[in-house]
Formats: structure tokens, sequence, C-alpha cells
């Protein structure tokens, strides 16, 4: 491979990393400057972190935003690694194609079709819309991207284990409990947190899904941002931030970790 | 050679009161439009170690599957100890299976794995522990209890799989080419090791393997299958001395096929030309045969005799030239050209250093069998 440090491979590298970044870091650092003018510095400070705890509107839409992604993410990953162990599990069966291609068409799909099909569905059937809408809606298009995920583990887990459960007095119900879920878990661990950080910042369908009482941190931000970007939303962005990169990081750490320690363990038992 | 009268020869199949533990009765299985296992007839007995043996697809492994439960027969039905399997679910079966990759819980301690079966059955939970301990000790495994399956070397995984599937006591132990992954030293001493185990807890083994020396060693009775049909079941000896087809006699070792026409010459002989202007074979077939019966003469490299003279008072001997000749380190194989361009296998043990050996390429030497050595196949 060739390591060689060259202008050209140093230029193209900074570029990138400033077309991604830049924008987030001026947002970064405007959240700490203690003038209201946002394009101005003014000096360090961390009151627009205060206001914003004091700022009842936003903390309210903050505590629903999680409770929507929690509970939506949840229901995902159960749906989604149920209809992934049937597309893998059950062989062949009439309609196959057909039912894997339906349970990952919502990946490809526009979301604002999403959320006017949502819509529609819940006027027509009488729900009014809340929390539980999103939530629905939610667990409606993130299930596709956690049945992608687990069912990419599925694909290489050994069916013998399985057999060797059910060999061993397992009700299936109990092989897939104590064996297959235990194997799997990490893809499922995964599954979740994707499924929560599509809900978290997802903006389009919740609008569709939300009623007057339930307003999404995504949706408050939108809305205030039209009547001019406060210090605030940049601390709030910036919170942000770092909560998704810490998931990210931390999600990825643990499955760096589990590779590392089985590799580990492999050499141990090579030596032994 | 006759066995002395007070020592018991284990060959339940020859007593005809003696109940089968398993029972096959025309059982046919098909995948779509592929039958795997055609309209067979089969019965295995109790503390048998019954091996199937045949190339990979010739239906093996569905045999096995089914008795295990992971497959259903599509006509037939299969009775262990008198009770039609196909209602019971694999998770209710007297059966347990060693299966090919061994299939150890990744997640689970080998005490664990060991112990996962037993806490799955109606054993008290306070005799599980002992049971666990007596299984480590019958593998050898006291040290490696708390270790991880992916924590101990191939032929360990493959202890502990053993021990597993030992476990709950089955009545029935499926081996499912439980060597595959070792090398060729430690398949052997697990090869006696198995024996070992099967004769000391008296489970009845049925082993599957394309691996015909593993077959031979460890099994009381084997079944050679070719295309989900049984081809013949016996012991290995006869399986080895008295094949009942050319398939077999293929399949079991080095053989050497001749081709002739049979004419009867009485007394149980049978004499058969397979070649103009030679002398023909000189054979043994109890039930005679019509003449110009077209028949197929086997007989095994190391029963055919090589020299540079002319041996005297042999019922067959054959002229040719050395071909090529392998060396093995312990024993040789002379290919010999006779007539009409055929060859003709002998095998000889190195009993003296190769520099002294007196038979070289292209030298004439004289292949000789006596009449009993060949077995003449029909088909």
């Amino acid at each position: 491979m060739n390591r060689k440090f060259t202008w050209f491979n140093a230029t193209s590298l900074t570029l990138g990393f400033v077309f991604l970044y830049l924008p987030m870091i001026i947002l970064v650092i405007f959240s700490f400057n203690s003038s209201k003018l946002v394009t101005v510095w003014a000096g360090f400070s961390t009151k627009w972190y205060g206001e914003l705890l004091q700022n009842d509107a936003f903390l309210n839409a903050a505590w629903v935003t999680l409770k929507v992604a929690v509970l939506s993410s949840t229901l995902a990953t159960i749906l989604g690694t149920l209809a992934a162990y049937v597309m893998v599990r059950a062989g062949r069966f009439r309609g196959r194609t057909l039912f894997s291609g339906m349970i990952y068409a919502p990946l490809v799909m526009p979301e604002v079709i999403t959320g006017l099909a949502m819509l529609l569905l819940f006027i027509a059937i009488g729900l009014d819309r809340g929390v539980t809408t999103i939530v629905l809606a939610h667990t409606t298009f993130t299930m596709c991207y956690v049945s992608v995920v687990v069912s990419s583990r599925l694909v290489t887990f050994d069916q013998s284990l399985e057999e060797a459960a059910l060999d061993l007095g397992c009700t299936p119900f109990d092989a897939f409990k104590s064996v297959t879920l235990p194997i799997i878990a990490p893809a499922v661990i995964s599954g979740w947190l994707l499924a929560f950080t599509l809900s978290l910042d997802d903006l389009v369908i919740a609008s569709f899904a939300a009623g007057p009482s339930s307003t999404t941190l995504p949706m408050k931000i939108f809305s205030s941002v039209r009547l001019g970007v406060s210090p605030e939303i940049n601390a709030l962005s910036t919170l942000m931030i770092s909560i998704v990169t810490v998931g990210v990081i931390t999600a990825s750490l643990i499955s760096k970790r589990s590779i590392a320690k089985q590799r580990a363990d492999e050499q141990a038992a090579v030596r032994t | 050679m006759a066995q002395p009268a007070n020592r018991p020869v284990f060959a339940p199949w020859t007593d005809p009161n003696e109940k089968p533990l398993i029972q096959f009765k025309n059982v046919t299985k098909k995948f779509g439009e592929f039958t795997a296992i055609d309209d067979m007839t089969l019965n295995i007995y109790r503390k048998e170690f019954f091996a199937l043996l045949g190339p990979s697809g010739c239906g093996k492994t569905t045999l096995m599957r089914m008795l295990a439960g992971f497959e259903t027969p599509t006509k037939g039905t299969i009775l262990l100890d008198g009770v039609d399997l196909a209602p019971i679910p694999p998770n209710k079966r007297a059966t347990n299976m060693m299966f090919q990759s061994y299939a150890l819980f990744p997640h689970l301690s080998v005490w664990d794995n060991i112990a996962f079966g037993l806490k799955r059955s109606d054993m008290p939970k306070e005799k599980i522990p002992a049971r666990v301990e007596e299984m480590l000790r019958l593998v050898r495994l006291e040290k490696f209890a708390k270790r991880k399956p992916h924590q101990i070397s191939g032929g360990q995984r493959q202890r502990v799989a053993l021990a597993r599937s030992l476990a709950k006591a089955p009545k029935l132990l499926l081996l499912d080419e439980p060597l595959g992954a070792l090398d060729k030293k430690l398949r052997q001493d697990t090869q006696f090791e198995l024996m070992d185990i099967q004769e000391k807890t008296g489970t009845t083994f049925v082993i599957v393997t394309h691996d015909q020396e593993e077959a031979m060693t460890v099994a009381s009775r084997v079944a050679v299958m070719d295309h989900g049909k049984m081809i013949q079941v016996d012991t290995p000896d006869r399986i080895y001395e008295t094949p009942n087809s050319v398939y077999v006699a293929d399949f079991i070792g080095d053989v050497n096929i001749i081709e002739g026409t049979a004419s009867a010459k009485g007394d149980g002989k049978v004499s058969i030309a397979w070649a103009e202007g030679q002398p023909e074979i000189s054979a043994t077939l109890a039930n005679g045969v019509a003449l110009g019966t077209k028949v197929h003469f086997a007989i095994r490299p190391e029963k055919v005799a090589i020299s540079s003279d002319r041996p005297e008072g042999k019922a067959n001997v054959i002229e040719g030239t050395v071909h090529d000749i392998a060396y093995l380190g312990n024993i040789s194989t002379y290919k010999v050209e006779v007539a009409g361009g055929r060859m003709i296998k002998a095998q000889v043990a190195n009993d003296r250093r190769i520099a002294r050996r007196d038979i070289s390429w292209d030298d004439k030497v004289w292949l000789s069998f006596t009449d009993t050595a060949g077995v003449v196949l029909l088909n």
C-alpha cells in the first residue's frame, strides 16, 4: 500500500472534512457565544445552555422525542427481528419474494409519501394524533432498517445451532430465546440504535403524524428557526450532536471490542 | 478359524428373536423431484455401532436427519423401540445428535454446553452438576469446563460436542461426520476413543461418514449407500471380502475388476474367460452360473502375488510387464500391464529394504492368486 504523504492527498482530505464538518463546527462554536446575535462573536459563555433548561417548550419537545424514540425503536426492533427471522429461516414459501420486497420497500420510499399515507390511515380509522401516532409511524419506517441489519447477521448464522438446541430438548421458542437471540444480540442492539437515531431526527414523518400537543424536538427546532435562529437552538443542536456522537462511538466500540475479544480468545485457544 | 465356544459374538442381526431398536419400513424421502431416500427398509439393533457410508448426496445425512426429527419421511414409517417416530418432534425424541460443525453454543461455557440438554430434561436440578462432571471426565476435559468453545482446540471441541450429545443418555446417538474436521492422526486416535466410549456407555451409535476407513474401523455393521438405496449392509470384513456388487467392491478399498464370460466347472467353481489366448481365471461361486454369463471378477491388490519367476501350484497365473510402481513406505503397489493392455494392481508389503527390491519398471513378472482370493460379481 502506498502510504506516502502527498500534498494532493492532504488537500483532498482537508477539503472533504471541511465540507462535512464546517457547518457543524460553526454551530457548536456559536452555541458558546455570549451575544444574542448569532453571527457576531462576543466572548465565551454557557448561558444559552442555562436558558435552554428554563425553556419548557423545548424540554417538553425533547421529552416527547425521547419517549417516541425509545418506544418506536423497541417496537421496530421486535417486529423487524421477527420479520428478518421469518425471511431467513422459513425457506421457500409462496410469495416469499413479494414479502421480502415489501419489507424493504420503505427503505426507498420517499418519507413524504410514507408520512402522508400514515396521516390518511390515522384519519380513516379515527385515531387522535399524538404521541401514539408518531410512535406507530416511526415504528413502521424504522422497522425495515432493523430487519436489514438483523437479517444480514442471520444469513451467516449456523442453523445447526438451532437444530442442536431442538435436539437437546428445547421447544422452538426456547431455542430462539436461549440460543439464537443471545448470539445475534449485537445485531439486534445495532438495529435498535439505528432505529433510535432515525426516530430521534425525523422531521417529515413526525410532522404528518403529530398532533397539536405532541411536538417533537426536530419539529420544534424547525418551526422556531423560521422565526429566526436563536443561540438557544445552537445550544440544543450541540447537545443533540454530542448525544448522537456518543451513541455512535459507543455502538462501534462495543462491536469492535467484542471482535477483538473473540480474536484474542481464539489465539489463546491455539496456544493451549 | 473357529471362535472358542465360550466367547460371545456380538451379532444381534443374525438372531431372529432379537428386536431391532430402529426399523425403517419402506421409507421414501423426496425433496421436490429429487428422491433422497428410495423405499428403504433397514433394521438397526441395540448397542450397535452402525455406519452409513456413501458418497456425498447418497442420502446418508437425510437418513440421519429423519432419525433426529429434522426431516419427515414422504412415505413409510420409522420405528424407534417399536414406536412410530413421525408425530414426535425433535425435542421429544430419545435421540441425540452430534453435528458435523459440532454446533457448540458459542455464548456458553463448556460446562453450560454439556448441561444445556440436562436443564431441559426431567433430571432433578441437584443431580445435573454430577452428571456434567461425569461427562467431562469421560471425554477428559475436566480442566476446560469454564472455557468458551472458541477458547479450546478443534479436537477438544469435538469431545465437548460428544459429551453434550451423550449427557442425556439417549437411546440412540447420531454422529454426522464427527471426525471430518480433525487431521488424520487425531482422527485415528479419536476413532478408538469413540469405540471405547460407545462400549462404556452401551449406547447405540449411528455414524454418517464418507471415509471408508473410518467406517471399517469403528462400525459393527456398515451400510453402503448410493442414490438413496442400500447397496449392502454387512459387517466390515464381509463388506470388504465379499462385496455384493461392483459398486461396493470399488467403493471400499482398492480393487481390480476384470470383466469376462463365465462357464461353470461344477463343484462350486467357475472359469472366466477374460482375454483371448490367456488362461481362464478360476474362481469360486457357490450358486454356479449359466454358461456365457457376463461377470465381473473382483480381486484385492494385496491378494495378488507378484514374482519374477513363474510360480508353481497356484490356481491362477498371469504374465505381465511392470508399468508403474507406487512406493508408500510400508507397502508398494505394482501396476502390471497384462494381455489386452489391461492393468492389474498387486500390493506387496515392503518387508525388505527398498534397495533390495528385485522388481523394477518394465520387468517381466508373473501375477498369481488362488481360486478363492477373488469374488465373482454378477452385477
